[in-house]
C-alpha cells in the first residue's frame, strides 16, 4: 500500500485508525463520573498529541538514525510558529499558506544552523545547536522585539488586516481557518452520558501527522535512510567506501528542521499565539524526552512518547491533594494521610519528578525507550505461551 | 577608562562562578570520561545547602516574653532559636548572621557524600555507554534533583543575606586616582572573587603537589597503565568526582547571597558553563579557569551601554557567539589537550 510493505502498511493504518478515532478513544469514561478527570479527548490536548508527534517524529529522523544529538531543536519550532503568525497577519487568514511558509522558513533557517553545526560531531554538536537556540532565544526575547513582540509574544489582533481576506468588522479578531471554515468550530456528540468532540482543527492536524508519519516510514526504509543508519554506526568505514557522510546528515537535520516548523506552524494555526519561551532549552530538553521515552530509531516510539509526556503534564499535573485523599479514603484514616504524603510528590505539580525518574530509568534500563520495553514483554509472554504449547504436545506421547 | 575597570569587575565574580563549575566539570570529563550535564544541579544543590544550613540555625522554639506585650496585651510570644539557648545571645546571632560563610563546613561533606552516592550508584554503570547515554541519564538527574529541591524548598527564590559585616561596597576607584563613588564594587563579589581563586589554587595544589594528586593526573594521562601498576585508579576517580560535587557545591553556597537559591539555577548556570569548558578545551583544567574568567569578562563588557548601542543585542548572545566562533576555529578550545575528545 502506498509503496510500503506490509508490516508497515499496516502499522499505518493502525496508527491512522488511533487518530482518526481519538476523540472517541481518548474518552473511555462517562461525562461526570469520578474518572472523567482522566479522559483526554479534548481537542485541545489531542492537537498537542499529534503536533509534539510530528516534532518528536521529526527529531527522531535526525537522532534516531545519525545519532547526532540536537539540544536545540526547539529554535526551529519556534522559528516556524513566528513565520506562521506572520503569514497570518500578513498575507491570509487561511492555515494553508502559513503552514507552507513555516516549513521553508524553518527549512532554510535549519540549513544554515546545519550547516555550521554539523562540522563537529558528538558533544560539541550538542552544544552548537544548544548555543543557537540560546541564540534565537535571547535574540527573541530581548533585540528583534519589533518582529517577534519580545516578551509578551505575537498575538492576532483586531488591528491586523490580511491582504487577501475579507475586511472584517471593526473591533473583530481575525480567526485561523481553513477556507472559511474555523479551526475551533467542532460537533459535539452526547452518547448515553458520554460525550464526545470532533473539532476540525485536532483532523487537520491529524491529517498532516499522519502525512509526517508515512514520509517517515518511507525515509526509514529507503537507501537514503540507509546511509543515515551508516552514519551512526561507523562514519569511518563509510569515507573508507568513498561515501561523504556530510551530505546525508544535513538532508536529515533539514527534513528535521522542517518537520518542527511544521509543527509550530500547526501549532499557531490552532492556537494563534507565539512566545519566545517555546524555544527555551528546557523546551528542546522535552523533545528528546519524548524521543528518548517513546523509543529513538523507531517509528512508533516518538508518537508514543509525545502523546505520554503530553498527557502527563496536562492529565496528571492536575491531580491536587484533595482529588488524592478523595482516592485514599477507603482507608483508615492514619493509613490515608500517609499514602497521599507518599503519592502526592510525584503526581500534581511534582510530575516533573516522576518524569525524571521514568527517563533516568528508560536511558539505564531501556535504551530503545517504551517500545523496547514493550517487546520484551511480549516475547517474554510468547516464551511462555510456547513453554505450555510445548508441555501439552509432549504429553499425549506418553 | 574607569568604565572599563568596572566592566572587569563585574565580570570578575560571574567568571568566578563560571570558572569554578567549568573546574568541577572537567575534574569529572577528565578522569572519569563523563559528561556531566547534572553539574548544574550540584551547584544549585550547594546554594541550598547554604539555606537548609541557616534554617537548622534558626531552628526556635517559642518563649513567652514577661517583659512586652502584644497588642492585645497578653505576654508577647517569642521565637528564641535553640542555639541561643545553648551560647548566649550574642555569640548565636552572631553566628546566625554569618551563616552563609559557616555553610561552607556543613556543605563540603554534604556535597562529596552525594558526589560519591552519585558516581557509585548511577554514573559507574555509564562509563562503557556513549556519551549521548552519559549526557541524557545526567540530564534527567539533574531533572530529578531540582524537582526534589522544589518540593521541599518551593518555587520560589529564598533571599539568603551575606553577613552585614559585607554589606556595602569598595570604593575602588580612589585606589587607582580616580573620584570616589566611580568604581564601586560590593564587599561580597569581591570575597567571591577571592574565594574562588583560593579554590582554584587549593584544587591545582592537590593535584600538583601531593601523591594522590600525581597518581591522578597519571591516570588521567594513561588510565590502564596506572591501574596495570596496581593502583586502583578506579577508587581515586570516584574521590575525584566527590571532589568536584563539592567545588561546585561550595560555589553554590558563596552564591547564595549574590542570587537567591530557586530550583532551576543550576540549569541557567549548566548551559553556560558547557560553553565555557568547550571553549576552554575539553579535558583541560587551566583551559577551564581561564575561559570562564574570561568569558564572564567578556559577557559583562558586551553590556556597556556605549557596546549595546552599536550593536544592540549583543550582551545577551556573546558568549554563544563566541563559543561557535572557537569550535568552529579552534576545535580542541583554547587549551584543549590532543586526543580528548576530537570526534
Amino acid at each position: 500500500m502506498f509503496g510500503l510493505e506490509s508490516k508497515d502498511g499496516k502499522l499505518l493504518l493502525l496508527v491512522a485508525a488511533l487518530a482518526l478515532l481519538a476523540p472517541v478513544i481518548l474518552n473511555p469514561f462517562p461525562e461526570g463520573s469520578a474518572m472523567s478527570q482522566f479522559n483526554a479527548g479534548y481537542p485541545d490536548l489531542m492537537q498537542r498529541f499529534v503536533i509534539f508527534g510530528i516534532l518528536a517524529i521529526g527529531f527522531n529522523i535526525l537522532f534516531g538514525l545519525t545519532g547526532y544529538l540536537s539540544f536545540g531543536h526547539a529554535a526551529f519550532l519556534g522559528v516556524g510558529s513566528y513565520a506562521a503568525i506572520w503569514s497570518m497577519k500578513l498575507v491570509t487568514m487561511n492555515i494553508i499558506p502559513s503552514i507552507i511558509f513555516a516549513v521553508i522558513v524553518a527549512g532554510v533557517f535549519s540549513l544554515v544552523v546545519g550547516y555550521i553545526s554539523l562540522r563537529r560531531s558528538g558533544i560539541y554538536f550538542s552544544i552548537l545547536t544548544l548555543a543557537f537556540a540560546q541564540m534565537s532565544y535571547s535574540l527573541a526575547y530581548s533585540v528583534l522585539t519589533p518582529i517577534t513582540g519580545g516578551e509578551t509574544g505575537l498575538q492576532i489582533k483586531s488591528t491586523d488586516t490580511p491582504l487577501l481576506d475579507k475586511a472584517l468588522e471593526a473591533g473583530e479578531i481575525g480567526r485561523a481557518n481553513l477556507f472559511g471554515y474555523g479551526m475551533g468550530s467542532s460537533y459535539q456528540l452526547e452518547l448515553a452520558g458520554w460525550q464526545f468532540t470532533f473539532n476540525l482543527g485536532y483532523y487537520v492536524a491529524a491529517v498532516v501527522m499522519l502525512i509526517s508519519f508515512y514520509f517517515a516510514i518511507r525515509i526509514f526504509r529507503s537507501p537514503f535512510g540507509m546511509m543515515l543508519r551508516a552514519v551512526k554506526s561507523n562514519q569511518q568505514r563509510m569515507n573508507y567506501a568513498g561515501l561523504s557522510p556530510k551530505p546525508y546528515t544535513l538532508a536529515a537535520f533539514v527534513i528535521s528542521g522542517m518537520y518542527a516548523g511544521l509543527a509550530g506552524g500547526l501549532l499557531v494555526a490552532m492556537d494563534t499565539q507565539v512566545g519566545p519561551e517555546r524555544m527555551f532549552w528546557t523546551a528542546s530538553g522535552e523533545i528528546v524526552i519524548m524521543v528518548i521515552l517513546g523509543g529513538a530509531g523507531t517509528l512508533l516510539g516518538p508518537v508514543l512518547g509525545a502523546g505520554f509526556i503530553k498527557y502527563f503534564e496536562n492529565i496528571i499535573s492536575k491531580i491536587n491533594e484533595s482529588i488524592l485523599q478523595g482516592w485514599f479514603a477507603f482507608l483508615p484514616d492514619g493509613l490515608q494521610d500517609f499514602m497521599v504524603a507518599v503519592v502526592y510528590p510525584f503526581i500534581g505539580k511534582g510530575w516533573h519528578l516522576t518524569l525524571g525518574i521514568m527517563f533516568m530509568l528508560v536511558v539505564i534500563f531501556l535504551p530503545g525507550g517504551l517500545i523496547q520495553g514493550g517487546q520484551k514483554i511480549g516475547s517474554w509472554l510468547r516464551r511462555k505461551k510456547n513453554v505450555v504449547a510445548k508441555d501439552s504436545t509432549t504429553k499425549p506421547a506418553e | 577608562m574607569d568604565q572599563i575597570i568596572v566592566q572587569v569587575l563585574n565580570g570578575l565574580d560571574k567568571g568566578s562562578a563560571y570558572a569554578l563549575i567549568a573546574l568541577g566539570l572537567t575534574l569529572i570529563f577528565g578522569t572519569l570520561g563523563v559528561v556531566n550535564f547534572a553539574h548544574g544541579a550540584l551547584f544549585m544543590l550547594g546554594s541550598f545547602c547554604a539555606v537548609t544550613f541557616s534554617r537548622l540555625l534558626s531552628f526556635s522554639h517559642e518563649v513567652i516574653d514577661e517583659t512586652r506585650t502584644d497588642f492585645l496585651g497578653n505576654p508577647l510570644k517569642v521565637q528564641v532559636p535553640y542555639i541561643q539557648d545553648w551560647l548566649g545571645p550574642d555569640l548565636a546571632a552572631s553566628i546566625i548572621q554569618w551563616s552563609v560563610p559557616l555553610s561552607i563546613l556543613f556543605a563540603i561533606p554534604v556535597m562529596i557524600t552525594i558526589g560519591l552516592i552519585i558516581e557509585r550508584g548511577l554514573i559507574k554503570h555509564f562509563y562503557k555507554r556513549p556519551h549521548a547515554d552519559q549526557i541524557l541519564v545526567t540530564f534527567g538527574l539533574a531533572i530529578v534533583l531540582q524537582e526534589i529541591i522544589k518540593y521541599f524548598f518551593g518555587a520560589n527564590p529564598i533571599q539568603t543575606p551575606a553577613p552585614p559585616a559585607f554589606n556595602g561596597s569598595l570604593d575602588f576607584g580612589i585606589w587607582l586616582g580616580f573620584d570616589p563613588v566611580t568604581i564601586m564594587y560590593p564587599y561580597w563579589r569581591m570575597i567571591y572573587f577571592f574565594f574562588s581563586v583560593v579554590i582554584i589554587a587549593g584544587v591545582f595544589a592537590f593535584l600538583q603537589f601531593t601523591t594522590f594528586g600525581m597518581v591522578v593526573r597519571a591516570g588521567m594521562a594513561d588510565r590502564e597503565t596506572v591501574g596495570l601498576l596496581g593502583i586502583d585508579i578506579d577508587k581515586r576517580f570516584t574521590f575525584m568526582f566527590g571532589l568536584a560535587a563539592a567545588v561546585a557545591g561550595i560555589a553554590g553556597v558563596m552564591y547564595a547571597p549574590i542570587v537567591a537559591p530557586n530550583y532551576h539555577m543550576g540549569m541557567d548556570f549548566l548551559v553556560l558553563s558547557f560553553v565555557v569548558v568547550v571553549v576552554g578545551g575539553m579535558g583541560s583544567l587551566p583551559g577551564a579557569v581561564a575561559a570562564g574568567f574570561l568569558l564572564g569578562i567578556l559577557e559583562s563588557f558586551a553590556s556597556m551601554p556605549m557596546i549595546v548601542q552599536s550593536f544592540p543585542g549583543i550582551n545577551q548572545i556573546i558568549i554563544y557567539l563566541v563559543a561557535i566562533i572557537i569550535l568552529l576555529t579552534r576545535p580542541r578550545g583554547l587549551m584543549g589537550r590532543k586526543g580528548v575528545m576530537e570526534e
